[in-house]
């Protein structure tokens, strides 16, 4: 039976770790690559990187992040920021990345969506979503850290992204993100039963009875978290162990 | 013992290269990362990956010229042990249907079809880890331990490999029906899932086919 996903997210910026991961004894808690294997090691199902490098000429360094996790750790990585062209996918495929989310040149461009899909295969593009509850049921997509407003309808356009090729939605409520309130549920079960690829949900998770809302009642197949990890407050063996007493397929390898 | 993992320009094979460095425990192995048909046919063991869709790789397949006979040459009838990854291991197939049909090596009799899954809840591509039902015991899965409460495999697919001849078939993983996970016939086997991201199976696998003798 397949099982959820834990995916914990690590922001990189000029190839170090923000807010670095803190429940292990790390020799360095800014190295992505330490953070990467100590996550492997504790059974993350998925490991994600987002690359919030501001300066052009410092974009290269994700890519010697992805290669040297990509030589320690033998799971999944996700790796998103900043991904305006095809050459930006494939450079990040060749270092070593499984999987590549793009968002704001999906927002800008559709069509782009439709062209990595062609060249490097669906089950490699992933478009994040970042959307705002504008108006009872009405979400919309967000660009800029939620600072941007697009005027797309966040159902709509993740129905479209699918038809044009996205192997996988990852999917950010920018009203919660951070709040450690939870996942907004409504939103992600709208998006989980609009498409037929995989979800994961994202954005204000607190506890891991959230995590365990995610999938049940929000339909995710993957969860994704940040700072419930990286600072300690909860193992990954304990979220899974929580969403397993709840009843939900784990991995516990 | 040399160990070649072919690059026709099918995506990453970092991962796959350091994967099977990292289960290469003995010493001297080596481990190459090649598109030239000769290293292919000197190689001890071969490795076939693949991302993307069937006609794509067939393509770069084919556009690397002389590789196909040197594949027939050492694995057809040299008989060295060869394992496909992925779109790697749905290539052994006579044909695949994704984005058209196009003719795979014909190794392993059958075709790759797109998966459906019987409840409409279940997503397509099928993404994540999964547990394997075993049909016929393997080399490649000795003390690797299986079945519901086994070891999990990383899957990520929207096609399977549906082959003409049951025996063929080495597990499978359940997803709203039977996927096939694993083929094989005498030296050649074939894994969907990727052992090269699957963790403690993934480098077991990869060890036992550094070790297997067929």
């Amino acid at each position: 039976m397949l099982k959820c996903r834990v995916i914990p997210c690590l922001d990189v910026k000029d190839g170090r770790v923000v807010k670095g991961v803190n429940f292990v004894d790390l020799k360095d808690a800014g190295d992505p690559v330490e953070s990467a294997i100590a996550y492997d090691a504790a059974g993350a199902d998925e490991l994600c990187f987002l690359d919030i490098t501001a300066s052009h000429e410092n974009r290269g360094t994700i890519l010697d992040v992805v290669q040297r996790t990509a030589e320690a750790c033998f799971m999944p990585l996700t790796v998103g920021g900043g991904v305006r062209t095809t050459d930006d996918i494939r450079n990040l495929l060749l270092a070593g990345a499984d999987k590549v989310s793009i968002m704001t040149a999906a927002v800008n461009n559709r069509d782009f969506v439709r062209e990595a899909a062609e060249k490097f295969g669906s089950q490699c593009i992933v478009v994040a979503i970042d959307a705002k509850q504008v108006a009872p049921n009405r979400w919309e997509i967000f660009t800029h850290g939620g600072r941007k407003p697009t005027g797309l309808d966040a159902i709509q356009y993740a129905k479209e992204v699918v038809a044009l090729g996205a192997g996988e939605i990852l999917l950010t409520s920018m009203d919660r993100d951070g709040t450690k309130s939870g996942f907004d549920i409504t939103l992600t079960r709208a998006i989980a039963d609009a498409v037929q690829v995989p979800l994961i949900a994202s954005g204000g998770v607190g506890n891991l009875d959230h995590l365990v809302d995610g999938v049940r009642d929000g339909h995710a197949t993957a969860v994704l978290a940040a700072s419930i990890f990286h600072f300690g407050e909860f193992t990954i063996r304990q979220a899974k162990e929580h969403m397993k007493n709840a009843g939900l397929p784990v991995r516990m390898d | 013992m040399s160990v070649a993992i072919v690059d026709y320009g099918s995506g990453n094979l970092h991962s796959a290269h350091k994967a099977v460095e990292r289960a290469a425990a003995e010493q001297g192995v080596s481990v190459i990362v090649t598109s030239d048909p000769d290293l292919v046919r000197r190689a001890d063991r071969i490795v076939l990956p693949g991302v993307g869709a069937f006609a794509d790789c067939r393509r770069g397949l084919d556009n690397v010229i002389g590789m196909v006979e040197a594949l027939e040459e050492s694995v057809i009838k040299g008989g060295r042990p060869f394992l496909g990854i992925c779109v790697g291991m749905q290539l052994l197939a006579s044909r695949g249907l994704e984005h058209g049909v196009a003719q795979g090596l014909n190794w392993i009799p059958g075709e790759v079809v797109e998966i459906k899954p019987a409840s409409p809840d279940l997503k397509v591509p099928h993404m994540g880890w999964n547990t394997l039902e075993v049909r016929r015991q393997h080399a490649l899965l000795n003390d690797i331990p299986v079945g519901e409460h086994g070891l999990h495999a990383y899957f990520v697919h929207s096609y399977h490999l549906k082959t003409a001849d049951p025996a063929h078939i080495v597990a499978t993983t359940e997803y709203g029906g039977e996927l096939t996970a694993m083929v094989g016939r005498d030296n050649i086997v074939g894994t969907q899932f990727h052992p090269e991201k699957s963790q403690k199976l993934g480098l077991a696998l990869i060890a036992n086919f550094l070790r297997w003798a067929p």
